[in-house]
């Protein structure tokens, strides 16, 4: 039995089934992500884990105990809200301390707790103000702070970096990390941005429209998505995916393997830019995009009646333009091939 | 290819189907609907029974003969009381009254309350002290109110206007025994003007400045922008401000009461006066309670209209 | 041409103000007269100010009596207001049901009705009681005349207590009444007293109901200055010391809770 683990856990409203028998097995000290697309039930499944939504059906374990039907109060488990939900009639201290003094626990270990997790966090000179007299930025870390001083079981994050300009997401998003190492402590933490669950987690769930599409390590989603979904999900820019139908000569490029209906992706990186007339496929540049250290290609491929746009990425500079004929080719094995459903069937990537 | 689901999203669907986003999870699963319902039982009581007890001893009495003086007396007349109520000479005039005075209220209030709420939208030195001030006569007593007016306004000798228009070299007007309505119109406009002002005031601060200056870069006036964004921003204040005065200028009756007393005759009674005259001055229970119910009906009237525009902005 | 745009502004803003708030300034000056000095054609506006009228006043036996029962009205139908509509609106804001909106609707729309229709029933009631003329019949009826408007205005500033708050407060281990205690109480204050505030004003200023059930031993101050309808004698500065006090303290609490007001007459259809 794991630390945290959920059986067939369902959600309903109505007759929608929100969230759809989820089996989800999660150890201690692991750094879970939940990502998907909006409305795909990751925030639903986390606040039925913090116990603010109920479990309509199967069962939550937790070290052991069953708190399925357990109210928020009693699941040892700490939240960071996205609005961060700080109290603001009380100060940064009395944020931070409130559980324990619901707890009734001793000044003294109280001060002691929140005294600590303000010199992990930095907010030592803030703890006397209000949460009105604080940056975005210093209140997210008290609501961090506020869960740490709790030193729960489980922590749990719902898009804590959502409301954060781009600088301070980078930023905080190292420093959710330092603080897991340094913690260790169990956290799940769900969020839209595949970046942030590929950089954070030590495994990533994948949810669509209420049931996981695919649970392993940000590498091995990005090596192996197990479908087309996850596979165009994870990875900037998007993998390129491609009808069989529309580009004969791509399935010839994937060998035997693809003899079958369906789709091919490719990643941009593994789509090569060869001068005109040299690569097996020809195609016409219709977009440079330079972003300093990479170079992106978006090329059209047009063969008889169909046309399909590839992106290709590489570090070099280009000196191509908008309009110019350009030749392309793929690594050898790095095809993703897909069945008509969009499940994943022979893997052939280059790793 | 596109991930993006079409169907309904679980997401959103918690916020609508679980109701009460912020209720504990106790009274969510409807385990504790006890406590609920004793919060809300003295309030819900109080109110219905306010709203019960009047109403069906208003319909008794309609419809029988009731006078104070002589209390055994209660015999059955069905509608007598209504033919007496609408028949009286005063009652046409009482209706006449009614609407004039509503009418006339409601558009001096609308108009001066707009023009003057667009003159104070825009920063000037003293803003803040003007705003306050305009807003005071809403709090003056109806009776101060409309001794203030009676005295020292309108007096002939003594009153303000009067030695204004001795200043101007006209003669001055006796207000309240020449123009009766129109003074108690003056009255209550002068008390409701703030309300409206403070409500159009208050409307004004959401408009939208990106949308003026967009209007602005396409070639609008100042009237154009009034017109064409201002004015529309505004319907729904100025709605609400008319239902309301609809609603609570009905009722008028402290300044008739204290000044005119529904005369000379009865060009200054309006429809709530005609039935106090009828209650506390003919003692006529059976009659005024005819007449309470036709009011009653009148301001129903207005009331479904403004609960529609309440229950619109009621999430 | 901003310049001359403002220094019109200024100006007419000023010039209207002052010619709509003159008969209140005219109240004040008068207040501070003797009755020869009101009286006076063409009238004073530069005068050695004196307290006689408010001495005359205070004199009176009357008006303390009637401040008093001002004073006891406006309070008591406040504070049962108050205990009454809290919970009502605590319930409706926090364990809300299919059929709160329309509970709540139908309490707005009783305060629509005309005070008029329920004149007749209502003093006959009170009549029937011994009730007449008496503070407890007075507390009642403004007690019930507001309630609606209190209902309505502290549901508002509960449901303005941002839900995730809550939230956040049962993660920590709030149960319910731990939520009311450290979040809700303390979040609420400010409705509490603005609530309050408004109530104490309209229940201050009401004038039908005092006129028609009080005269001389529960009679407010409202009912107080309509006596001076037509006295006999030079009574101009003794009504406007009257009127003074009797307004003065509403009006400068109106100045405070202009914003409670939008809010709470208007059922909250202007934003």
């Amino acid at each position: 039995m794991s630390f945290l683990q959920l059986q067939g856990v369902e959600k309903r409203f109505g007759a929608l089934r929100a969230i759809q028998g989820i089996d989800l097995a999660i150890e201690k000290g692991e750094f879970v992500v939940f990502v998907g697309p909006s409305g795909c039930g990751k925030s639903t499944l986390l606040r039925m884990i913090a116990g603010l939504t109920e479990i309509d059906g199967g069962s939550l374990q937790l070290d052991g105990r069953d708190i399925t039907r357990l109210p928020s109060s009693k699941r040892d488990l700490a939240m960071v809200f996205q609005s961060y939900a700080l109290y603001p009639h009380m100060s940064v201290f009395d944020n931070m301390s409130f559980a324990l003094r619901l707890a009734s626990v001793d000044k003294a270990i109280i001060r002691e707790k929140v005294q600590r997790a303000a010199e992990i966090l930095n907010l030592v000179p803030y703890l006397q103000r209000t949460p009105k007299e604080l940056s975005g930025g210093q209140r997210q870390r008290v609501a961090i702070g506020r869960a740490i001083v709790r030193a729960p079981k489980v922590f749990l994050f719902d898009e804590p970096l959502s409301n954060l300009d781009a600088a301070l997401r980078g930023q905080t998003r190292v420093e959710i990390a330092k603080l897991h190492r340094e913690l260790g402590a169990t956290t799940i933490y769900v969020t839209h941005d595949q970046v942030e669950a590929m950089t954070l987690a030590d495994r990533v769930v994948v949810l669509r429209d209420g049931a996981i599409e695919q649970v392993g390590s940000p590498l091995e989603l990005y090596d192996r998505p197990a479908n087309q979904f996850v596979a165009q999900f994870i990875g900037t820019p998007q993998m390129n995916v491609v009808d069989t139908v529309d580009l004969p000569a791509l399935r010839g490029m994937a060998g035997g393997a693809a003899a079958g209906d369906g789709f091919i992706g490719v990643r941009p990186e593994h789509v090569l830019v060869r001068p005109a007339g040299s690569g097996r496929m020809d195609g016409q540049v219709e977009l440079i995009e330079s972003l300093g250290a990479d170079t992106l290609v978006h090329a059209r491929v047009t063969q008889g009646a169909r046309s399909v746009q590839l992106v290709a990425r590489q570090n070099a500079r280009t000196l191509l333009q908008p309009g110019d004929p350009v030749g392309l080719d793929v690594v050898p094995g790095a095809f993703h091939l897909f069945n008509r459903e969009g499940r994943a069937v022979a893997s052939a990537s280059a790793r | 290819m596109n991930s993006a689901s079409v169907a309904a999203r679980p997401d959103e669907a918690v916020h609508i189907a679980a109701g009460a986003p912020n209720a504990p999870a106790a009274a969510r699963t409807g385990s504790h609907r006890l406590l609920p319902r004793a919060l809300m039982a003295p309030a819900v009581i109080t109110l219905f029974l306010w709203m019960i007890v009047p109403l069906v001893m208003t319909l008794y009495f309609s419809t029988v003969h009731y006078n104070l003086m002589q209390p055994g007396d209660k015999a059955f007349v069905g509608l007598a009381n209504f033919e007496y109520f609408v028949t009286d000479p005063d009652f046409g005039a009482s209706v006449v009254n009614t609407l004039l005075l509503l009418g006339a209220v409601i558009v001096i209030t609308v108009v001066f309350g707009v023009g003057l709420a667009l003159l104070v939208n825009e920063p000037f030195p003293g803003r803040g002290i003007v705003r306050v001030l305009l807003i005071s006569p809403f709090f003056v007593m109806p009776t101060a109110n409309a001794l203030l007016w009676k005295h020292m306004m309108m007096n002939p000798i003594y009153g303000v206007l009067a030695q204004v228009a001795l200043f101007f070299g006209l003669q001055p007007v006796d207000w309240l025994t020449d123009h009766p309505l129109f003074s108690v119109i003056l009255m209550v406009a002068w008390q409701w003007l703030p309300f409206a002002c403070l409500i159009f005031i208050t409307s004004l601060q959401s408009l939208d400045r990106d949308q003026m200056e967009a209007a602005g870069m396409d070639g609008a006036n100042a009237l154009q922008k009034f017109w064409f964004l201002t004015l529309p921003h505004l319907g729904r204040p100025i709605a609400v401000v008319v239902m309301i005065e609809m609603i609570f200028l009905m009722s008028v009756f402290a300044e008739i009461f204290t000044t005119t007393g529904g005369g000379p005759g009865n060009e200054s009674t309006n429809v709530a006066f005609l039935i106090f005259k009828q209650a506390l001055m003919n003692f006529d229970v059976g009659v005024a309670s005819a007449g309470a119910l036709f009011a009653v009906v009148l301001a129903n009237i207005a009331a479904v209209f403004l609960i529609r525009m309440i229950g619109k902005n009621l999430d | 041409m901003k310049q001359l745009a403002l220094l019109l502004r200024t100006v007419s803003a000023w010039v209207i103000t002052l010619l709509v708030v003159f008969p209140l300034i005219w109240l004040v000056l008068t207040a501070f007269k003797t009755e020869l000095q009101a009286i006076r054609v063409p009238p004073e506006l530069f005068f050695t100010p004196t307290l006689e009228s408010f001495r005359e006043v205070n004199t009176r036996s009357d008006y303390l009596l009637h401040a008093k029962n001002s004073v006891l009205t406006s309070v008591l139908s406040t504070l049962v207001g108050l205990a009454i509509a809290a919970p009502a609106a605590y319930s409706m804001a926090f364990f809300r049901t299919r059929r709160t909106r329309d509970i709540l609707m139908w309490m707005l729309s009783t305060k629509m009705m005309p005070a008029v229709g329920a004149l007749v029933p209502v003093y006959v009631m009170a009549q029937t009681a011994g009730l007449l003329d008496s503070l407890t019949a007075l507390t009642v009826v403004f007690t019930l005349s507001n309630l609606p408007i209190m209902v309505w205005m502290l549901y508002s500033g509960f449901k303005d207590i941002p839900p995730d708050i809550l939230e956040a407060a049962r993660m920590d281990g709030a149960g319910v009444w731990g939520e009311f205690v450290h979040v809700i109480r303390p979040l609420a204050t400010g409705t509490l007293a603005s609530t309050a505030l408004l109530c104490l004003v309209l229940s201050w200023n009401e004038a039908f109901w005092s006129l028609n059930l009080s005269s001389a031993k529960a009679g407010t101050l409202a009912t107080l200055i309509a006596s001076y309808s037509s006295p006999e004698g030079l009574f101009w500065a003794k009504l406007s010391a009257a009127s003074l006090l009797a307004i003065a303290p509403i009006v400068v609490v109106g100045w405070f809770s202009q914003k409670q007001l939008v809010q709470g007459l208007t059922f909250g259809a202007v934003k």
